[in-house]
């Protein structure tokens, strides 16, 4: 296996931290005092202006944490975290009140446009630049929700998004300004004492966005949020609640990065999905938190509770992520296919190389009558990473005809990384019918040498075998995306990956 | 300048040595065969100078227009003009025929400091070709080589070297797992690609498909070096007498 040797060589030459989102803004800002009490809860309950019955949540939640353990199932291992180390909430400091984003601090503005997230309210995702002179077509625009520590900066396209009756806001705006919608779903999904993070979560959450789509509406626009950690020693909890009224439709992408930092900084969010009868959410990930340097030192944990509640018959509910970042990725965004004849679909590329481990998967919970869901995963490991798909597959006793069909391929590049498959599959009806392939194959030395043959780099190579081997999923993407992840993916193995 | 000079080389793999001080001097126009019996080396030959890892080379040299061909790697040889038609062309899931030949033909040229093709222009070209191969486009559509036929993969060798351009058309067993409609579709493509600029080696077991690539000169293979050298009756020859009598010498 030379040919790969080589590879692995090679990129073990390249200088490490080919992360391109390290850079830090350098920008004052409020912070709560270090350390989680009561009274942080209620500092930041009170920061955000929040009704007493949120206090009241978070303060049950806190309490609730207090008597919970850290999960110790996945497979990953780190350092004790000491939770009263962290600072719980952070804000760039306004200078003034915020009426339209031209009064935007210039440093956060010129941070997001670095990142190349739209934040004024044009189309302009690279190569999809309006013709000169034209108006941005419509499927085009993405409206954007930009989250920076604990807060929301801007959310774009907001007027025209209420024309067409969707909300789309800060969940703290959301809070205030929808509190019968808030307070009917958040929590109904992924309750306050679910795991050890989604408890700390519901705590301390600051910001994150909220969705509402109206019965029959078709949402005009990708709605998009992007998160960014900026601050040190700071935790982002962000809170995602997206709703899909009856036979509604939206898709949503949520976007990540953070500076680089030689400590590990922790983020726990949780998102929550509903859809109603007939209605249809497509959620996208495209992870890219940073992922520590090829010593391993630094990174993001990210410890995540994603979940899709398919409450109404006929309802839908895809997620689609792309994770390449963080040191720590423990996540299972799932569905409870709880209306009959609902779907759920989990498609995943997670690349891990240096150091990074990866404990993601999904749960399928079908509790309906002809529920069906389907999995597609791609996990590709390098380096030193250690790379595991774990998911669920479960048919209730009344979810007569469930139906679901799993495929996990892992791909091996190098001989000091690993893959690991965890799949638990539970039938309670004999109706059930389940299906679950798995393959795991090594990068081909006989492929890789019939692409440098035909003049392409051993990187070029590689990004390619590896672009063809998660095509399936790639193309779950919204188009403009899946662009990007592909990029994506070629720098994660050029760079900090073998 | 000879286009590609082969001295006195010496080839390991592990422990065993493959090739024992082989001598093989190729001029641009000229078409050589190289014969020889199972395991005589010439596969082990076609991929040392193309540069696929696991060879060690243990002495002499490889001079490609002068230049230490050796001393590069191997994606810098294809980008100089060296191509390898594979025996047996890998299958690439995922990655479209189309992706990959724009993909590898831009790499080339970009490391030759050429611009890279326009969309408009490469598929001009793309299709020119691939209809004097008989290459449907739909095929160009799939995944490189997953699901072709015989036929098909080797047509798709013969697309690659007609777009590449290379100077150097290094022929692997092109012969096998071909029927002779086949062949004859491939050999007529490799020759309408000769030219007064450029060589060819056509690595073969059988005399039969230099009935369709006529070559220059016949190498004869055997135990890691060519035993004997001729015209290219000397295939005929080999057709009748066969390789034993190089073997037991």
């Amino acid at each position: 296996m030379p040919a790969v040797q080589e590879t692995v060589d090679r990129v073990r030459r390249i200088d490490v931290d080919q992360y391109r989102y390290g850079f830090e803004t350098l920008i004052e800002s409020e912070k709560a005092p270090k350390g989680l009490s009561e009274d942080i809860v209620r500092f930041i309950s009170e920061k955000k202006n929040e009704p007493a019955w949120m206090l009241e949540w978070r303060l049950e939640a806190y309490r609730r944490w207090l008597t919970m353990t850290e999960p110790t199932w996945a497979r990953v291992n780190y350092p004790k975290i000491d939770y009263q180390d962290l600072y719980y909430y952070a804000a760039p400091k306004p200078k003034k009140t915020l009426s339209s984003i031209d009064e935007i601090d210039p440093e956060i503005l010129k941070t997001y446009e670095k990142l190349g997230i739209p934040l004024r309210e044009v189309a302009i995702l690279e190569g999809v630049e309006p013709p000169p002179g034209g108006e941005p077509s419509e499927q085009r625009k993405i409206a954007v929700d930009a989250v920076f520590d604990s807060v929301s900066v801007a959310t774009t396209f907001q007027k025209e998004l209420k024309k067409a009756g969707v909300i789309f806001m800060p969940i703290s705006e959301a809070i205030r300004e929808h509190p019968e919608l808030v307070r009917k779903y958040l929590g109904s999904v992924v309750p306050t004492t679910d795991n050890f993070f989604a408890t700390l979560n519901s705590a301390v959450f600051s910001d994150g966005s909220f969705v509402y789509v109206p019965p029959g509406v078709r949402c005009p626009m990708e709605l998009s949020t992007y998160f960014r950690i900026n601050e040190r020693n700071t935790g982002q909890f962000e809170r995602t609640l997206i709703i899909a009224d009856k036979g509604s439709y939206v898709s949503y992408l949520e976007g990540c990065t953070a500076p680089q930092r030689d400590e590990n900084q922790l983020h726990a969010a949780v998102v929550e999905l509903v859809a109603l009868d007939d209605a249809e959410i497509k959620y996208s990930t495209v992870q890219n938190w940073y992922p520590g340097n090829s010593e391993g030192k630094g990174g993001i944990y990210n410890f995540v509770t994603k979940r899709g509640d398919c409450r109404g018959d006929h309802s839908k509910i895809s997620w689609t992520q792309v994770e390449t970042g963080s040191a720590i990725t423990w996540k299972y965004p799932s569905c409870i296919l709880r209306g009959d004849n609902s779907r759920g679909e989990f498609y995943s590329i997670a690349i891990s190389n240096g150091y990074q481990q990866v404990d993601s998967g999904t749960k399928m919970i079908h509790l309906g009558k002809n529920t069906s869901s389907r999995i597609i995963s791609k996990g590709i490991a390098a380096g030193k990473s250690q790379n595991t798909y774990r998911g669920l597959v479960t048919a209730h006793r009344k979810a007569i005809g469930a139906r679901n069909y799993t495929a996990c391929d892992s791909l091996l590049i190098g001989d000091k990384c690993g893959a690991h498959t965890v799949p638990y599959v539970e039938a309670k009806n004999s109706s059930a019918t389940f299906e679950h392939e798995a393959t795991t194959s090594k990068i081909s030395e006989d492929v890789l040498f019939y692409c440098v043959q035909r003049g392409l780099s051993q990187e070029e190579a590689v990004g390619l075998v590896v672009n063809g081997f998660v095509k399936d999923v790639l193309q779950q993407l919204p188009m403009e995306f899946a662009v990007e992840a592909q990029k994506l993916i070629s720098i994660s193995l050029e760079g900090s990956v073998g | 300048m000879a286009l590609l000079e082969v001295k006195d080389l010496q080839v390991r793999v592990e422990d065993r040595e493959i090739l024992h001080g082989l001598s093989l001097t190729v001029n641009p126009g000229e078409v050589h065969a190289i014969m020889g019996p199972n395991g005589s080396g010439k596969s082990t030959l076609s991929h040392v100078i193309a540069g696929k890892p696991g060879y060690e080379v243990t002495g002499g040299q490889i001079l490609f227009r002068g230049e230490d061909l050796l001393e590069m790697a191997p994606d810098e040889r294809a980008a100089k003009g060296v191509f390898l038609a594979f025996q047996y062309p890998v299958e690439i899931p995922g990655v479209a025929t189309m992706n990959f030949l724009r993909t590898a033909l831009n790499a080339q040229r970009k490391a030759r400091g050429e611009s890279e093709y326009s969309t408009p222009d490469f598929l001009k070209k793309v299709r020119e070709v691939s209809k004097s191969l008989s290459i449907p486009q739909d095929m160009l559509k799939r995944g490189v080589n997953v699901g072709f036929s015989g036929g098909e993969k080797k047509r798709n060798e013969i697309l690659q070297m007609a777009l590449f351009e290379p100077s150097l058309c290094i022929l692997d067993e092109m012969d096998s797992g071909l029927d002779i409609d086949a062949l004859r579709i491939a050999a007529d493509g490799v020759n309408a690609l000769r030219s007064s600029e450029r060589a060819m080696v056509v690595i073969t077991h059988y005399q039969r498909l230099l009935n369709y690539i006529v070559p220059d000169y016949v190498h004869v293979m055997a135990k890691g070096s060519v035993v004997k050298t001729g015209g290219k009756e000397l295939a005929l020859q080999l057709e009748e007498s066969g390789y034993a009598q190089f073997e037991d010498a």
